[in-house]
C-alpha cells in the first residue's frame, strides 16, 4: 500500500477549487438553514444557476467572464425571488419539498434536448473560461508553485486564489450581517417567525433577503466550481445538496467559521476513503471489489450524517445552546 | 433592500405566472434546433439510425428514446442521422419516430412507430423504421389523450401505494421520510433476488418481497425511529436523519445489485391492444388491479379497523390520542409496517413500468411522491393518493405537450403552482395561529 | 402603586346603556359585521363592537368563545370571511400583521412566543421600533446603528428592570421559567411604544406572586396612556383592574359593560355556567391553572 501517496492526495484536497465551492455554498445554507430557519434543500440548484448563469452569459450571449459571474449572480437572485415568493409564507416542510423541487426542475431544464445549443444538454458547457478571458486574467505567470501536496500549476493556482478571495469576502459579509440588528432579526425569525411578526417586521421581506443572500454565496460556490471544471448537468444533483448539507453539520449550522471547516474535513475525509477503500481492495485486506469499494464512501458518508445529526447536532465546533434544532 | 419592501406580492405573482408560461412556450420553439444530431454521452452506450426516404435523408425528424426512467430525444441531421446516448446497456429502450415530424405524406411502413431495442450484443444498436409513402395511421389527438390517460392512472395509482404510506409516516409521526424512496426500492430488490436469483415463481416472490418490505419497516422503526423519537430529536434532525440513512441504504443496494440495471421475469410481457389505440400488457394489467385492491383494502383498514382508527386519532391530536389510552408507539409501529410494505410493492411494480431494477430506481421517483403528498396536504392519505393519480396523468399527459425529458418537469411546477394558491394542499387544513 | 386596594376605574366610557354593541366616547377599535368560520363551526361573529381609548377592557368568555381568534383577526394574523374593522380610524382590513403592530398596535399570544436560542437582551431589542440596523444595507456599517443600538439597550434594561428580568439578561430565552417568559414577552412588546397593547391571558402559569406585579404592569400601561386589551379567565383579577369587560361566547359578544355589573347579567352567567344559575361568576371560575405549555 502506498500511504505516501494516499495522505499526500488526502492532504490536497485541503484547498481545492472543489472544497471552496462546498465551502462557499455551505455558507449560504449556514445563512439559509443555521441562522434564518429555512429549510433549503434545493442548495444545489443555486449552484447549478450560478454556473450555468456564468457559461451561459460567455458563450451564448459573448460576454466577458467578469460580467458572466455578475449574470451568474443575478440568475441567481431571480430564482430566489421566483421560489421564494410562494415557498416563504408556507410551514418549513412545505420549504424544504418545493426547493429540492425546484432544483430538480432546473436541472432537468438544462439536461433537456429541447435547449441543447444555449445549454450542451447532457454534455455540459465548456470553454467559456477561454472564451470569456478567465484564464487569460491569471496574474500568475506559468510555472509550477507551492509544495508537497499543494502543488499548483498556474492555471489551478488562479482559480485557487480567486476562490479565496471570493470566500474571504463572503464569510466577512455574513459576518458583518450577522452581528448587526438586521441579523438579530433574521436569528429572531428562525426561532419563531409569528412572535417577530408581532413586532411589526416584515417576515417576508427578511427571509427573501435572507434566501438571496445565502443563494448568491450558493451561486457564487458553483461560479467557482465552473472557473475550474466544466459544466455538467450530472453535477448539480440533490446528492450534491445532501453533502453540502453533511459539511454544513459538520461544521456547526449556525457559526460563521464551521461552513468551511466542515466543507475542509468532508472532503479530506472524502478524499482519503476515495484513495484509501480501492487500495485496501486491491491489497486484499477488505475482500470487495474496486468498485465496491467506491460505493463504501458514500455508505459511509450517509451513515456519517445520520450520527452527526443524532449525536452532534450543533456540529464539530457548534455551541450546543445555538444550534439544538428547536423545531 | 428597497426593491423588496416595496415588493407587491400580487405583482409578483404574476410575473411569475408569465415567467412560466414563457417557459413553457419556450420549451416549445427550442425543440426543433438547426443542427442538433446526438444527445447524450457520445462515447458511451447508445442507440442510433439514419432517416431516409427513397434514398434521400430527410433532416428534422424527431426522434425520442425512453427505458428505464431515462428519456431522451433529439432531431435527424442534415445527413438524416441521429444518435442518442443512454445511461445504460441494460434494459430495454423504446425508440420512437415521430411521424408528424416526417415530410408530408410519408409514414412508417413496417410496424408501429414505437419500437423496441436492446442493446445487449453491445454498446451501441442500430434502429432504422422503414418508412415511405402512405397514408398515415393518425392516432388523433383524443386518442392519444385517452391512451396517455390510462397510462397515468396506472402510473398514478403506483404512485399512490407509495404516498399514501409516506403521508401516513407523515401525520403520525411529523416525519418527511426522504429514505421512503429506498422503501420502495427495497421492495423491487427483494423480488429481484427472490424471483430472479432464488428462480421462484413470481406470484411467490412478489408477495414475499412485499411481507419482507413489511419487515423492513418494522426493523426501521424499532432500530432506528422509535429509539430517535424516544431521544426527543426536532423534526427537522429527524428528516436529516432520513436523508442520511436514504443515501446509506441507496448505495448499499448498489454495492450488491451494482450500478446497471436488472429485469424482472415478465418485464417484456407484450402489449394487448385494448381500445382507441390504448395498448396494456397483462402486467399492466395486473399492476393496476393490484394496486386497486390493495388501495381499497387499506382504505378499509384505516376507516374502519381499530388500529386504522387510532392511526387517523393520532394523525388529529396525539397527545389526545395519547391521553385517551391508545399506545401510539404500538400504532407507529403498524404504520411503518404497513407503509414500508405499500411502498415495496409500489416498488414492484414501478420496476415493471419503467421497466427495470436499478439501485436508486425510488430516489428517481421520490419526489414526485413528495409531490402527491404536498398537492394532497401534508398527512392526509386519502389526500396523497388523490395527489399522486394528478401527478402520474400529469407526468404521463404532459409529454403530448411537451419534450419527453421534461415530463417530470410539469408535476413539479404544478406543485409549486398549487403551493401558491392553496398552501394546505388540496385536501389539507390551515394551522392554528397563536 | 399598591394593588392591595382597588385602583381607579376610567368611567364615561360608554354612550347610552352598555349593551352588546355599544357605542364608546372614543373608541380605539371599530368592529363590524367581523366573522370567522373553519369548517362548519363559526368561531366568531361579531356584530358590532367599539373598545374604549385609554381603558383597560377585559375580553373574557369560556374556552372555545373565540377570544384569540378575534385577536388574530384584529391583528392581521388571520383574515376573516366579511367584516371591516378599524384602529384609531383607520381601516385595518387586509393590512398584514406587520404593519398593524407598525401601527402601535401590539399583541402577545396565549402559547407563549419566547425566541429561545436569542438572549433576554436580544429579545428586548428585536422589538424595538425604526431600527436603522435593520435594514440590509445600513446593517453593513456599524457606525450608522452602533449609537441606536446602545439607547435601545438603556431602554430595554430599563424595561428589565421594572420587570425584574434584568440579571437574566444574558440568559437564552429558552431558559426561563413560563412565567419569566409571559414577562418576556410582555416587556418585548412594550418596546415597540404601543398604542394599544393586546394580552392574550397574560397570567396563565404566572404564579400568584408574580400575577400581582403583572398586575401592576397592566395598570401602569394604563397610566403611561397606552390602551389595553386582554383575554383572561380569572374574574378576580377582571375584577380587579379592569375598567370594561366585553363578554363573548361562541363566537358572539354577549353582554358589555363596566366590571361590577356585567358579571351579575343572566346572559353571562349562561354563558359560562350553563344549568348552574344564580352563583356569583367570580366564585366559581376563580383560578384556572392552565399546563405550561412554553417549553416544549
Ligand atoms: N385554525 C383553526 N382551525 C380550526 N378551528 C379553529 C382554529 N382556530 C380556532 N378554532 C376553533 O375556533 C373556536 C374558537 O377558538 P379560540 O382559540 O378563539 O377560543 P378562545 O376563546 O381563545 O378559547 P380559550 O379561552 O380556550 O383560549 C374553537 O372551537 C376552536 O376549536
Ligand atoms: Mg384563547
Amino acid at each position: 500500500m502506498n500511504w505516501g501517496q494516499i495522505f499526500s492526495n488526502t492532504l490536497e484536497s485541503l484547498l481545492t477549487p472543489t472544497t471552496l465551492a462546498y465551502a462557499l455554498a455551505a455558507l449560504g445554507l449556514a445563512m439559509h438553514f443555521g441562522f434564518a430557519g429555512l429549510l433549503n434543500f434545493g442548495i444545489a440548484g443555486f449552484m447549478a444557476v450560478g454556473a450555468y448563469g456564468y457559461a451561459i452569459s460567455v458563450l451564448t450571449f459573448g460576454l466577458p467572464w467578469w460580467a458572466g459571474m455578475l449574470m451568474g449572480v443575478a440568475a441567481s437572485i431571480v430564482f430566489s425571488l421566483i421560489m421564494g415568493i410562494p415557498t416563504l409564507r408556507l410551514r418549513g416542510d412545505y420549504l424544504a419539498i418545493v426547493t429540492i423541487a425546484a432544483a430538480e426542475i432546473l436541472r432537468l431544464l438544462f439536461l433537456t434536448t429541447a435547449f441543447e445549443p444555449v445549454t450542451g444538454s447532457a454534455d455540459g458547457l465548456f470553454g467559456y473560461n477561454n472564451a470569456g478571458g478567465f484564464n487569460a486574467a491569471n496574474p500568475f505567470p506559468p510555472g509550477s508553485y507551492g509544495f508537497g501536496p499543494w502543488t499548483y500549476n498556474a492555471e489551478k493556482l488562479w482559480v485557487v486564489t480567486f476562490g479565496l478571495i471570493i470566500l474571504a469576502l463572503c464569510v466577512f459579509l455574513l459576518w458583518s450581517l450577522m452581528r448587526s440588528p438586521w441579523g438579530r432579526v433574521i436569528k429572531g425569525i428562525r426561532e419563531d417567525e409569528d412572535a417577530v411578526r408581532a413586532l411589526g417586521k416584515n417576515v417576508f421581506a427578511y427571509k427573501m433577503q435572507a434566501l438571496i443572500i445565502g443563494g448568491v454565496f450558493g451561486a457564487l460556490g458553483g461560479i467557482v466550481y465552473a472557473a475550474f471544471a466544466n459544466v455538467s448537468p450530472g453535477v448539480y444533483v440533490t446528492s450534491l445538496t445532501f453533502f453540502v448539507w453533511t459539511a454544513l453539520l459538520l461544521g456547526g449550522a449556525a457559526t460563521i467559521f464551521g461552513p468551511v471547516v466542515g466543507s475542509i474535513i468532508f472532503w479530506v475525509l472524502q478524499a482519503f476513503l476515495t484513495n484509501v477503500l480501492p487500495e485496501l481492495a486491491v491489497n486484499g485486506i477488505l475482500p470487495i471489489s474496486g468498485t465496491q469499494a467506491a460505493t463504501i464512501k458514500y455508505i459511509l458518508i450517509g451513515a456519517g450524517l445520520m450520527l452527526l445529526v443524532i449525536y452532534r447536532p450543533q456540529g464539530i465546533f457548534g455551541n450546543k445552546k445555538e444550534l439544538t434544532f428547536v423545531k | 433592500m428597497l426593491f423588496l419592501s416595496a415588493l407587491n406580492p400580487k405583482r409578483l405573482l404574476q410575473a411569475l405566472i408569465v415567467l412560466v408560461i414563457a417557459l413553457i412556450v419556450g420549451a416549445g420553439l427550442f425543440t426543433t434546433p438547426a443542427n442538433a444530431d446526438s444527445v447524450g454521452d457520445i462515447n458511451g452506450p447508445g442507440v442510433s439510425g439514419n432517416v431516409r426516404v427513397d434514398g434521400e435523408p430527410v433532416a428534422g425528424v424527431r426522434m425520442i428514446v425512453e427505458g428505464g426512467g431515462y428519456s431522451a430525444e433529439t432531431v435527424t441531421d442534415a445527413n438524416g442521422q441521429w444518435f442518442i446516448g443512454v445511461p445504460s446497456k441494460d434494459p430495454t429502450y423504446n425508440v420512437t419516430i415521430d411521424e408528424s415530424t416526417l415530410p408530408e405524406g410519408v409514414v412508417v411502413l413496417e410496424g408501429e412507430p414505437t419500437q423496441q431495442v436492446t442493446l445487449d450484443r453491445g454498446d451501441r444498436v442500430v434502429k432504422n423504421f422503414f418508412i415511405g409513402e402512405g397514408v398515415r395511421n393518425v392516432v388523433s389527438f383524443g386518442d392519444q389523450l385517452i391512451a396517455r390517460l390510462v397510462y397515468g392512472l396506472n402510473f398514478g395509482l403506483m404512485l399512490g401505494l407509495a404516498a399514501v404510506g409516506l403521508s401516513l409516516v407523515f401525520g403520525t409521526t411529523g416525519l418527511s421520510n426522504f429514505a421512503h424512496s429506498e422503501m420502495v426500492t427495497f421492495g423491487a430488490v427483494a423480488a429481484l433476488i427472490l424471483g430472479s436469483t432464488l428462480q421462484l415463481p413470481m406470484w411467490v416472490a412478489i408477495p414475499a418481497a412485499v411481507l419482507l418490505s413489511g419487515g423492513f419497516g418494522w426493523a426501521l422503526d424499532a432500530g432506528l425511529w422509535k429509539p430517535l423519537r424516544k431521544r426527543g430529536l426536532a423534526l427537522v434532525q429527524l428528516m436529516i436523519v432520513s436523508i442520511g440513512l436514504s443515501l446509506a441504504v441507496r448505495y448499499i443496494f448498489q454495492y450488491f445489485i451494482g450500478g446497471g440495471t436488472e429485469q424482472l421475469p415478465g418485464f417484456d410481457a407484450p402489449k394487448i391492444p385494448l381500445f382507441g389505440s390504448v395498448a396494456l400488457s397483462v402486467t399492466d394489467l395486473v399492476s393496476m388491479a393490484l394496486s386497486l385492491i390493495v388501495i381499497g383494502a387499506f382504505a378499509w383498514w384505516l376507516m374502519r379497523t381499530k388500529t386504522g382508527k387510532a392511526t387517523r386519532a393520532i394523525s388529529d391530536n396525539p397527545d389526545l390520542a395519547a391521553a385517551s389510552g391508545i399506545d401510539v408507539d404500538k400504532v407507529i409501529r403498524v404504520v411503518w409496517i404497513v407503509s414500508a410494505a405499500m411502498a415495496g410493492l409500489a416498488g414492484v411494480l414501478w420496476a415493471y413500468f419503467r421497466p427495470g431494477i436499478k439501485w436508486d430506481m425510488g430516489a428517481q421517483i421520490l419526489l414526485l411522491i413528495f409531490a402527491a403528498v404536498t398537492l394532497g396536504g401534508l398527512g392526509t392519505a386519502f389526500g396523497a393518493l388523490a395527489g399522486a393519480i394528478v401527478v402520474g396523468v400529469l407526468v404521463e399527459t404532459s409529454s403530448l405537450f411537451i419534450p419527453a425529458d421534461l415530463k417530470y418537469v410539469g408535476a413539479l411546477v404544478v406543485l409549486i403552482l398549487v403551493l401558491l394558491f392553496r398552501p394546505q394542499g388540496l385536501l389539507g387544513r390551515k394551522q392554528r395561529i397563536g | 402603586m399598591s394593588s392591595n386596594q382597588t385602583p381607579e376605574k376610567a368611567t364615561g366610557l360608554h354612550i347610552g346603556t352598555p349593551a352588546p354593541g355599544c357605542k364608546k366616547t372614543n373608541p380605539m377599535l371599530v368592529i363590524d359585521h367581523v366573522k370567522k368560520s373553519f369548517g362548519g363551526l363559526t368561531a366568531v361573529d361579531v356584530e358590532h363592537l367599539e373598545i374604549p381609548t385609554g381603558a383597560i377592557t377585559a375580553l373574557i368568555g369560556p374556552n372555545g368563545a373565540g377570544k384569540t381568534t378575534l385577536f388574530n383577526l384584529l391583528t392581521g394574523f388571520d383574515s376573516p370571511d366579511t367584516g371591516t374593522w378599524s384602529f384609531q380610524g383607520t381601516s385595518l382590513s387586509g393590512v398584514p400583521s406587520f404593519k398593524v403592530a407598525q401601527m402601535g398596535q401590539v399583541r402577545t399570544f396565549q402559547l407563549t412566543k419566547a425566541l429561545s436560542l436569542l438572549t433576554v437582551l436580544e429579545n428586548m431589542k428585536l422589538g424595538a421600533k425604526n431600527q436603522a440596523g435593520e435594514g440590509l444595507l445600513k446593517s453593513l456599517i456599524p457606525s450608522i446603528w452602533r449609537k441606536q443600538d446602545q439607547e435601545i439597550e438603556v431602554k430595554a434594561m430599563e424595561l428589565l428592570k421594572r420587570f425584574k428580568l434584568d440579571t437574566k439578561k444574558d440568559d437564552f430565552a429558552a431558559s426561563l421559567s413560563g412565567g419569566q417568559r409571559k414577562l418576556l414577552e410582555m416587556a418585548r412588546a412594550l418596546m415597540t411604544d404601543p398604542v394599544l397593547v393586546m394580552l392574550d391571558e397574560p397570567m396563565a402559569g404566572v404564579n400568584p406572586a408574580l400575577t400581582q406585579s403583572l398586575l401592576d404592569h397592566v395598570l401602569d400601561l394604563k397610566n403611561q396612556g397606552m390602551t389595553v386589551l386582554f383575554v383572561e379567565h380569572d374574574m378576580h383579577m377582571v375584577r380587579h383592574i379592569a375598567d370594561w369587560v366585553v363578554v363573548m361566547a361562541e363566537g358572539k359578544v354577549v353582554a358589555e359593560g363596566p366590571p361590577s355589573t356585567v358579571m351579575k347579567e343572566q346572559a353571562v352567567i349562561d354563558a359560562y355556567l350553563g344549568a348552574h344559575q344564580d352563583t356569583d361568576l367570580g366564585v366559581v371560575t376563580g383560578r384556572i391553572t392552565i399546563v405550561d405549555e412554553g417549553d416544549k
